[in-house]
């Protein structure tokens, strides 16, 4: 492991946990692992004292891989102090894998619902004392847990990429043809497709019952449970929520999500660790520069290289505005969600249109940018944005680099946000549709491990770029946005602040590019194979949307063995039926829409 | 004072408005004739809303630019090798690519079978295809590059997706066309690199032999 003090720093506690618990803690020895063991009968006993003892009151990551040859599977949970920040506590328990059992920490961190839920979902850990086990991603009555190292997908080819097929012999068919239409899925033996009915509704509804109830002298009320979505709620993505009813009021609501999901992690472990790269960006698909980077940085820190100064400054830069444009989407589309149609979101195009060209003169591609590499980035920002017209009908556009940066940074975007900020925060509407509606307390938030603009909303100090800091951002002068109410209008203007935070940083990292231009941008030979030494890594970052983190187990193969994606809008609707109790049904669409979810990285 | 709010975000509708009327006045009569327009009107000092003609319209797309891959072949009328294909069916860009879209036949001898530095046949199946661009950026010789046309709506996807040598292949002048500062680096990068090797050869005549391999 590369840097010794801070690993010594993170072991401080579980040293603490050692000693407490001997023979049920032990130091986790595996060359390239980190973080202790803990006896799977002291799971709850050891979690409840590193919450209440320890003050890691917050559980960052919950996560199973499959160690196939060992025959056991390993929860790997990552604990963080809030109030102290730094590196997150590792601690695992294993099961066997012919009967894996392991007890819930919904007790402990209610953040881990979901978390365990994918878990038992994708690899098939029961965990006992889970309030609603249920699958949460594949549908009920799917066969089987598609991440175990020997589950295969119907159209399997090879375990990893790449395929022998392609070349020297590559004789080709269409991707449809391997993977026909209603072959696609296997079923479990004796199904039959026709008239099948799927339980998986009857699940949902059961806990929520459709009662009536008429109180002495008052009129007989009933309860309703209404389906909202599945649909395509703006920009958000196809994303479902049942909701009880008593009048107009929701009493309980449940998200049902899984509609987009791609075993995102499983095609991960298919590729190699270069190949991963470009599907990040299909995550969180506003982000995909910070994605890039949370990944970038997971795999750098098993790899050990340096990243170029100017490449740091590139990604800084790349991120930074990366979160302007998405909270820009996500104010835009919050004021969509509550009725104002467009005009808000519109001008937020008309002001994401200069980033994204910039996007597309530096990484080729406007959303889509896989631009960051192992060690650096893939190209130095170019001469000019722009392009030169080649056509007779091309419209010719083209600006100076720099120049257009600074425009950007010292002009464009600080007036735009003024201008945006006159069009929306006084606006009565806004303000008594948004003003205490979905009030997240802050230990509620802690407890439900909300991250990102949802938990610093809430009065919570924290953030990555700060708390635990990555790339170079310890080098520059800006602050951590907090509100204190944590309602949906507060996360509303904690977006406004956040991207003040951002162009602050922006205007820093300007003339830094100007000094380091000429310098290079990527260290180590530009190689199709990376080399990744065995061992596992928690690459994180504080996304636009909150912590976004990687987990990637390397043996020492061209591909990972486990990749985990810790994502952050997954997370974030943990406690999205708890926010919305009591709330009216429009005010459900406010408070998903002040969460900033995008189906593309919930569902993965 | 209620109401102060909603009438402060109408103003700034109202002055967007505006700025595009103005902005239309200012350029009058000169949006088809005055190349200062466009960068001006969509660039970060705009006030004004402007939008571009599609499809009478088209802005050019920048050098870096991804789409789909084309393969580079000679132009035709090549003093040395007329169209002859770059591609070396080395094989990388097919083990690179993340969704393994690239199949490619390797070249064979004739006469003698035994595998020759060309492509017998490449695929390339498009729908698969995610523009990542790795193909392009790991190609050791330069023979695969990111095409910039983005217009291939076809009416039937079965028949037309999977673009095959004849479809992919473009001469370098398009390449140098749509890209010519990149054109420009990577022809500079070869010529490094080919008078480097020239100049071993000349200092080690007894190696000769083996690179001509
Ligand atoms: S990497 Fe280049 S030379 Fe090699 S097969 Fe692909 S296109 Fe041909
Ligand atoms: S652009 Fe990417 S996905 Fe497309 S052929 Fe090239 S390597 Fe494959």
């Amino acid at each position: 492991m590369s840097d010794v003090p801070t690993q010594e720093e993170a072991l401080a506690p579980a040293d603490v946990l050692i000693e407490k618990y001997p023979g049920a803690v032990s130091k986790d020895t595996r060359e390239g692992y980190e973080g202790v063991v803990v006896d799977a009968g002291k799971l709850v006993e050891v979690a409840t004292a590193l919450r209440d003892e320890l003050g890691f009151k917050y559980l960052a990551s919950a996560t199973a891989v499959d160690y196939l040859e060992d025959e056991y599977f390993e929860m790997v949970y990552h604990a963080c102090n809030v109030d102290t920040g730094g590196k997150p506590l590792v601690f695992k328990a294993r099961t066997a894998r012919a009967e894996a059992v392991l007890p819930s920490l919904v007790s402990v961190w209610p953040g881990a619902d979901f978390q365990e839920r994918e878990a038992w979902d994708l690899m098939g850990i029961r965990f006992t004392g889970h309030p609603n086990l249920r699958r949460i991603l594949m549908w009920e009555g799917f066969e089987g847990h598609p991440l175990r190292k020997d589950w295969q997908e119907p159209y399997y080819e090879e375990d990893a990429k790449p395929f022998d097929s392609r070349w020297p012999e590559g004789h080709v068919c269409r991707a449809e043809q391997l993977n026909p239409y209603g072959m696609n899925v296997r079923y479990p033996p004796g199904f039959i497709y026709d008239g099948y009915e799927s339980v998986a509704d009857d699940d949902t509804y059961s806990g929520m019952g459709v009662t009536f109830d008429e109180p002495p002298g008052g009129i007989k009320t009933g309860r309703l449970v209404v389906n909202i979505g599945p649909h395509h709620p703006s920009t958000h993505g196809v994303f479902r929520m049942v909701a009880t009813l008593d009048g107009e009021t929701i009493e309980d609501l449940h998200p049902v999500m899984g509609y987009l999901h791609r075993n995102h992690e499983k095609i991960g472990e298919r590729n190699t660790f270069l190949q991963n790269m470009p599907y990040t960006d299909r995550l969180d698909y506003i982000c995909s520069m910070s994605n890039n980077l949370g990944y970038a940085l997971a795999v750098e820190k098993l790899m050990g290289v340096e990243v170029p100064e100017r490449a740091e400054l590139i990604r800084v830069l790349m991120v930074e505005l990366t979160r302007y444009v998405n909270h820009l989407w996500a104010i835009g589309f919050l004021l969509n969600d509550l009725g104002a149609f467009y005009t808000p979101a519109i001008y937020v195009m008309n002001a994401r249109e200069l980033i994204l060209d910039f996007f597309e003169a530096t990484a080729g591609s406007r959303m889509m940018c896989n631009y960051m590499r192992f060690g650096g980035v893939f190209a130095d920002l170019p001469p000019t944005v722009g392009g030169r017209p080649q056509l007779p009908t091309d419209v010719f556009r083209e600006y100076e680099t720099m120049a257009y940066l600074k425009d950007l940074v010292y002009e464009q975007m600080p007036r735009f946000v003024d201008e945006f900020d006159a069009l929306l925060t006084q606006n009565e509407i806004v303000i008594s549709r948004a003003r205490g509606v979905g009030i997240l307390p802050p230990d509620m938030a802690i407890a439900y491990s909300a991250s990102g603009p949802l938990l610093r909303a809430s009065g919570v100090p924290y953030d990555l770029r700060h708390s635990d800091p990555y790339s170079i951002y310890d080098e520059f002068d800006w602050d951590i946005a907090v509100r204190y109410n944590g309602d949906v209008y507060d996360r509303l203007m904690l977006r406004f602040d956040e991207i003040r935070q951002s162009i602050r940083i922006l205007q820093q990292v300007v003339p830094r590019l100007e000094a380091t231009q000429g310098q290079p941008v990527f260290s180590g030979r530009r190689a199709y194979q990376v080399r990744v030494p065995a061992g596992e890594s928690y690459g994180r970052i504080e996304a636009p949307k909150g912590e976004l983190g990687f987990y990637v187990v390397s043996n020492g193969s061209p591909n990972p063995w486990r990749y985990h994606v810790r994502s952050t809008s997954f997370i974030n609707v943990t406690g999205l039926g708890e926010l919305c109790k009591g709330h009216k049904v429009a005010d459900v669409v406010a408070i998903l829409g002040s969460i900033d979810i995008i189906l593309g990285e919930v569902d993965r | 004072m209620y109401g102060q709010g909603i009438a402060k975000g109408m103003w700034v509708t109202i002055k967007h408005l505006v700025d595009t009327y103005l902005d239309d006045l200012k350029w009058w009569g000169r949006r088809y004739t005055d190349p200062a327009v466009f960068p001006e009107r969509q660039g970060p000092h705009t006030r004004g809303v402007f939008t571009v003609q599609y499809p009478e319209e088209k802005l050019p797309m920048p050098e870096r630019f991804r789409f789909t891959p084309f393969l580079v072949v000679n132009d035709p009328d090549a003093p040395e090798h007329p169209s002859h294909i770059w591609c070396t069916s080395c094989g990388i860009c097919a083990k690179v690519c993340p969704p393994q879209c690239i199949w490619i036949m390797r070249g064979v001898h004739s006469d003698t079978g035994r595998p020759i530095p060309e492509p017998a046949e490449f695929y390339i199946d498009i729908d698969v295809c995610m523009n990542c661009g790795y193909c392009a950026e790991f190609c050791p010789f330069d023979a695969i590059k990111m095409d910039h046309n983005y217009e291939l709506a076809s009416y039937d996807r079965t028949a037309h997706h999977i673009h095959d040598l004849a479809r992919l292949s473009k001469p370098v002048s398009y390449w140098e066309h749509i890209a010519p500062t990149l054109a420009a680096n990577e022809r500079a990068a070869r010529e490094a690199e080919a008078a480097r090797k020239a100049a071993r050869k000349k200092s080690a005549p007894a190696k000769q032999q083996d690179d001509a391999k």
